[in-house]
């Protein structure tokens, strides 16, 4: 079993547990909390934290008996449980990934020098992929916008900043132009998170971006 | 060996304090002394559980309708003043305080009082209820841990997390109002801290260090309660 040493910056399991982490980011920390009991201990103190905010709040004088809201519920307890599903891990995607997928195989694209990718999500708060590194492979140096958020799934890679194994997590910011190189061995699959789009120095993959829309 | 997790909750509660500051966690041997010892000394009011996790536990075991109300008139209002403050009001306020407040109902079968408050767990729903409605997408969500840790009835953990969610409250409560502002609005998802930054014209660093002061202050308490 792989040792994890890089965890989830906890300013970023908090923004996690109040809710305002964008969709990208988040299923990189509920995919790595899947499979890292100190983060997941760190996120469910963080809830009990925001749960006690939450005893605190002012709320504008006691309950009242009269809130209609209150005859709706109780009177809907005996209606069918809400149909939430909860995806398994399935081989090296962890759940939140398999319900990014909802279920299927990744389907690949090639990216050129044998990377490929796939997109999970992506909007106007950033994008999430799955990315496929050969081993031995660099991903083209690349500087960020933003933070880039990239959590292992198999594989490893390394960069100026470190080795990165199964379930370590990598937060790359505007600061750090980094050139990742895939270990040997397996494939590197990663998921990685943006906030704005990458920057690629090199000529061709930065004409790619929109297409890729890395 | 590995620790239980009910363990780690609570050192982690402890950790959290170390949240940007400089000195780093505590030493991770720090843990609570053991409540017997106390329990004799203590009001039993301060060793049983919170009526919240009581009212939640006789839902969850006896599907009690009066203690399932007694939870809505408590969060309810909660609920709408936590969804207020990102803008979420009225009708769409309500609709999630109901699938909330159901969930809480279908699902307290998952409850755990060794591992979350009442608050805690109400509060995860709530968010994760929240968070889909805006991003009309599920929100990622972690695995469920295994049987391994499934539900226990060890009274004693259950107190004790109970004692260390109080404590974390009580230091809340001893914030400075400026202090406590800022961490309110981080867990109530009101404002990121880039968000912060614009919103109040302060520069990122000064809202940091803000944080800092407040969370140093917790820090002091709860190492205060640990050197008792």
């Amino acid at each position: 079993m792989t040792v994890i040493s890089h965890h989830i910056p906890p300013a970023f399991i908090r923004a996690y547990a109040s809710g305002s982490l964008s969709h990208g980011y988040s299923l990189v920390v509920a995919s790595h909390v899947s499979q890292c009991d100190e983060c997941r201990a760190r996120l469910e103190a963080e809830e009990i934290a925001g749960g006690a905010v939450l005893d605190t709040l002012g709320t504008g004088g006691a309950a009242s008996t009269a809130d209609p809201l209150r005859d709706r519920v109780l009177s809907a307890l005996d209606g069918p449980p809400p149909a939430d599903v909860a995806w398994p891990r399935s081989g090296i995607y962890p759940g939140p990934v398999m319900q990014a997928l909802e279920g299927r195989a990744p389907k690949w694209r090639a990216l050129g020098g044998g990377i490929r990718q796939s997109i999970l999500h992506a909007d106007g708060s950033g994008s999430v992929r799955l990315l496929q590194i050969p081993p031995g492979e660099a991903v083209p140096d690349h500087g960020h916008k933003g933070i880039e958020m990239t959590l292992v799934l198999q594989g490893s890679f390394s960069d100026e900043t470190g080795h990165f194994g199964v379930g370590d997590v990598e937060i790359a910011d505007e600061e750090l132009d980094h050139t990742p190189v895939a270990g040997t061995g397996l494939p590197c699959i990663c998921l990685a998170a943006t906030d704005a789009p990458l920057r690629f120095h090199s000529f061709l993959p930065r004409l790619l971006q929109p297409i890729f829309r890395i | 060996m590995i620790r239980p997790l009910t363990d780690r909750v609570m050192l982690g509660m402890f950790g959290m304090t170390e949240l940007l500051s400089e000195e780093g966690p505590p030493p991770a041997q720090v843990k609570p002394a053991p409540r017997k010892v106390r329990r004799r000394m203590v009001k039993s009011s301060e060793t049983e559980l919170n009526d919240q996790t009581l009212w939640l536990l006789a839902v969850r075991d006896r599907r009690d309708r009066q203690a399932f109300a007694s939870l809505f008139d408590f969060y309810a209002p909660r609920l709408r003043a936590m969804l207020s403050r990102s803008g979420c009001r009225g009708a769409a306020a309500d609709d999630i305080v109901q699938d909330a407040m159901l969930r809480v109902w279908h699902k307290a079968h998952q409850f755990d009082p060794a591992r979350a408050s009442a608050s805690a767990w109400v509060y995860r729903i709530a968010r994760n209820r929240h968070v889909d409605v805006i991003r009309k997408a599920a929100r990622p969500v972690p695995e469920a841990l295994t049987v391994e840790d499934a539900p226990e009835t060890d009274a004693g953990a259950r107190i004790a997390l109970d004692q260390e969610a109080r404590r974390l409250r009580g230091a809340l409560e001893g914030l400075a109002p400026d202090q406590r502002k800022v961490i309110e609005q981080a867990y109530m998802g009101e404002l990121s801290h880039s968000e912060i930054s614009e919103r109040t014209g302060l520069p990122l660093g000064t809202i940091k260090s803000r944080i800092r002061l407040a969370l140093e202050k917790l820090r002091h308490e709860l190492k205060d309660l640990r050197t008792e």
